[in-house]
């Protein structure tokens, strides 16, 4: 024990038997404090890949606008890489504002002459036929989704993919309802909706922003991330196959420039944005005054807050799932672990341990916990964080797993030894890098929870009902788990507070983002 | 009534995490690997009124042998019989590894005078058992006698000598996670060399979610003390796929050191032959029928 209250008090004790026992029980405590679980080789996994031998991708993408596939004006394309090979995948089209503009007039045109006019239970029908399809197609959708973002299957599999689809069903039982969304008031469409979206989960947020707007009678025309735009583009193949009305979804893919055009256009009715705070600001400021409809998910820096009476066990599966999955590009990711201090050591033990069970590595391998970072511009914005971290004092531990020597890659890491004004316990790292701070009472917890300019989610951790009630009715954040983290569900609005956006996606909620109520 | 509280668990999420391991893909040589591992964990069981001494002797055989026409199988960790069968499954296994459990205790419900209950471990370790399967007290522990319940382990401990101890917490009446949880804190601090999930009486047996609590507890104890405590799912293990799901939990949550049969078993008497099964099928590339596979 280092504290030098404790020796000086134990010496002044008459008698040397407590003091005697205090260092016996000080050694025992060290020496069990060393022991170490193994995860070694004893009975290792065989790899277990999925084989992406049945997709088959074209060479080349080109633009989806008013039904047909045509190339981009600009005569131009760029790569899309695998993060975790970096082999290119397809050469896809980079639209222009020329682009823009023709998907902007097929998407009004669609609006005014179909899908505006057209009764919901109808709009229904259309938007039911997207879900199927995408259950149907849920294999080789979850194979390019992973082999274009680095992901691992289990994810794309198991979450990605079953969530997209769910979407689209939840939406479309809306459509013909939504008279009776907002209690007896009328609703009606807003007319274009120009939707930007990001590269960590890219067909689900393609889902979350298409399926709502469709659903209440708006047409769309959707950028995708430029690192991850084949899901967005087999999601136009499946559109046209259930053969929706040309225009009533067009998808232009391209980089900032294009995603700029788009949220510029004069004729855009509605922007959704879900991406980064600093993008998210420029788009409110280029749109001001212009009456355009806005929501924005940006950024997070959630406090996952694990109380001593917590069952910890649980809690450290809720920290790694909180900032692992997704190799931490998750915008609600638990980034921030507050842990009451009592119980820091033993649950920084028990991360450790749960650590060295991670497994890294081939995305497509059924076995893999942990992918790859999605593009080499990230990792490095990753690796620049950490390095803040450690320059900063903060004590660095990375899971003890071997790096792939192609592709872009990060081991799952946390910081402990850090403060609120670290810049990794401050600014959005959007990858696996985890900072642990300390506290005392709830009261603290809250405010160091709520020390942040985001506010998108939080998690609490106990075993108190009455405590998770007090604690989440003073967190400053859209959505709050609970005893679990990361878990997501058509009908649960989602949105943040502060520098994290406004509007809400999913639910009932979501539906007001793409509708007049009068 | 003395102060006693264990970790809180929580229910949706030890099923979550449970449920998530089971999505381990294991293939090719991890197969084999592993299923040959569980046989060598396997407490061959019988443990019925009708079991008769050649019931026994050639439950004994299986076990040391499991299939003649594969020479590399290992043998099963141990044959588990009711105290009268001792002697004879002891004869039965001479000059193998294979070692004796008796279940004892007043075994399955435990609900005798404690003299009763440690005069049963006796005479099942006079018989020649290596190791001692006893329930606890479920109506104690539920109604909160925690100090009966250690005490009766206890004892149970100090009267099984030399042979091993085995703690049934027949999670199958204890009705939450928390009370497993505690039930195996109790057991651990009382002198239990393993716990073990279930009598095979009660449904539900051993599940992987109530595997998955115990198996925390013990890492808890492993950390506080350095002592490996070893665990026993029992009852309701039938398949080969279940069995390997079993050990991606045990090594996934303790790591190599518990994947060996001196710290992991599997109580079970129907999960040999399917074992057996997808082994030939690995080796030959079909699946064979059932009736290829010994029924002893």
């Amino acid at each position: 024990m280092t504290d030098p209250d404790r020796t000086d008090r134990a010496a002044d004790r008459p008698s040397s038997d407590l003091m005697k026992r205090e260092t016996a029980v000080e050694k025992a405590r060290q020496k069990t404090a060393a022991l170490a679980l193994e995860f070694g080789k004893a009975w290792e996994y065989a790899p277990a890949p999925e084989t992406p031998d049945h997709v088959k991708l074209e060479e080349r993408y080109q633009l989806f606008i008013g039904g047909k596939w045509m190339p981009p004006k600009s005569g131009k394309y760029f790569d899309t890489v695998s993060p975790s090979t970096e082999q290119t995948l397809a050469q896809v089209a980079e639209g222009n504002a020329e682009d823009v503009d023709r998907a902007v007039k097929a998407a009004r045109h669609a609006y005014d002459k179909y899908w505006g006019k057209m009764r919901g239970a109808e709009r229904a029908k259309y938007v039911f036929r997207i879900a199927r399809a995408l259950q149907e197609k849920a294999r080789e959708l979850a194979i390019v989704e992973t082999m274009d973002g680095g992901k691992p299957i289990k994810e794309s599999r198991d979450v990605d993919i079953p969530l997209a689809s769910a979407h689209f069903f939840y939406n479309a039982g809306w459509a013909d309802k939504l008279d009776y969304a907002f209690h007896g008031r009328k609703v009606r469409p807003l007319g274009v909706a120009g939707q930007v979206i990001p590269w960590n989960f890219p067909l689900l947020m393609a889902a979350w922003k298409i399926a709502p707007a469709i659903a209440c009678g708006n047409t769309v025309v959707l950028k995708p991330a430029e690192t991850t735009p084949l899901t967005a583009l087999l999601l136009a193949q499946i559109i046209e196959e259930a053969e929706l009305p040309p225009g009533v979804v067009n998808i232009v893919t391209g980089a900032g420039e294009t995603g700029a055009a788009l949220v510029g256009h004069p004729d855009v009715n509605k922007v959704a944005f879900t991406g980064s705070t600093d993008v998210g600001k420029k788009i409110q400021r280029a749109i001001a005054g212009s009456g355009k409809r806005l929501t924005l998910e940006l950024g997070g820096k959630a406090a996952n807050i694990v109380f001593a009476d917590a069952p910890l066990d649980q809690a450290v599966e809720g920290i790694v799932g909180g900032i692992y999955f997704n190799q931490g590009h998750v915008c609600c990711a638990g980034s921030r672990l507050l842990v009451e201090e009592s119980v820091h050591d033993i649950v920084v033990r028990k991360l450790k341990d749960r650590m060295a069970t991670l497994r890294l590595g081939d995305p497509l391998d059924k076995n893999t916990d942990v992918g790859a970072i999605n593009s080499r511009a990230q990792l490095e914005r990753i690796k620049e964080l950490v390095l803040s971290g450690e320059r900063e004092g903060a004590e660095r531990f990375s899971a003890p797993c071997e790096l792939p020597s192609k592709g872009f890659w990060f081991p799952p890491t946390f910081f402990t030894n850090a403060s609120q004004s670290c810049r990794i316990a401050r600014e959005e790292i959007f990858g696996p890098v985890l900072t642990i701070m300390t506290f005392r009472t709830p009261d603290e917890a809250i405010e160091k929870a709520n020390n942040t300019m985001y506010g998108l989610s939080a998690g609490i951790w106990t075993d108190k009902g009455s405590k998770i009630f007090h604690v989440a009715t003073r967190l400053q954040a859209g959505v709050i788990w609970a005893n679990t983290y990361n878990k997501f569900d058509p009908s649960s609005p989602f949105g943040g507070y502060k520098e994290s956006g406004f509007g809400r996606e999913g639910g009932r909620q979501g539906l007001a983002a793409y509708l007049e109520v009068q | 009534m003395p102060l006693f509280s264990a970790p809180a668990v929580n229910a949706v999420a030890v099923e979550e995490r449970a449920a998530a391991l089971a999505k381990r893909s294991i293939k090719k040589g991890a197969k084999v690997a592993g299923l040959k591992l569980s046989i060598s964990m396997m407490d061959l069981t019988t443990l019925e009124g009708k079991d008769t001494a050649g019931k026994v002797r050639q439950m004994c055989r299986k076990a040391v042998t499991p299939m003649d026409s594969d020479p590399t199988l290992p043998s099963c960790a141990a044959v588990c019989v009711y105290p009268n069968f001792v002697t004879i499954a002891k004869a039965a296994l001479e000059g193998s590894a294979v070692k004796v459990a008796s279940v004892a205790t007043a075994f399955p419900s435990g609900q005798s005078p404690i003299a009763v209950k440690l005069d049963d471990v006796r005479r099942a370790v006079e018989f020649g058992a290596d190791e001692i399967d006893m329930v606890i007290d479920r109506g104690a522990m539920l109604s909160g006698d925690y100090a009966k319940v250690f005490d009766e382990i206890a004892a149970t401990k100090e009267a099984c000598g030399p042979a091993h101890l085995k703690v049934i917490l027949e999670t199958g009446e204890l009705g939450s996670y928390d009370v497993v949880r505690k039930a195996s804190d109790l057991a651990i601090a009382a002198g239990a060399d393993f716990i073990k999930t279930s009598t095979g009486k009660i449904q539900p047996a051993a599940t992987p979610p109530v595997t998955l609590v115990m198996l925390e507890a013990i890492r808890d104890h492993f950390y506080q003390t350095g002592v490996r405590i070893g665990m026993k799912p029992a009852g309701g293990v039938r398949t080969a796929k279940q069995a390997l799901h079993y050990l991606v939990i045990v090594k996934e949550t303790l790591g190599d050191a518990w994947l060996t049969p001196d710290l992991f078993r599997f109580g079970a008497s129907a999960l040999l032959n399917d074992v057996l099964m997808q082994l030939e099928k690995e080796r030959t590339g079909n699946y064979q029928a059932s009736e290829d596979f010994s029924k002893d």
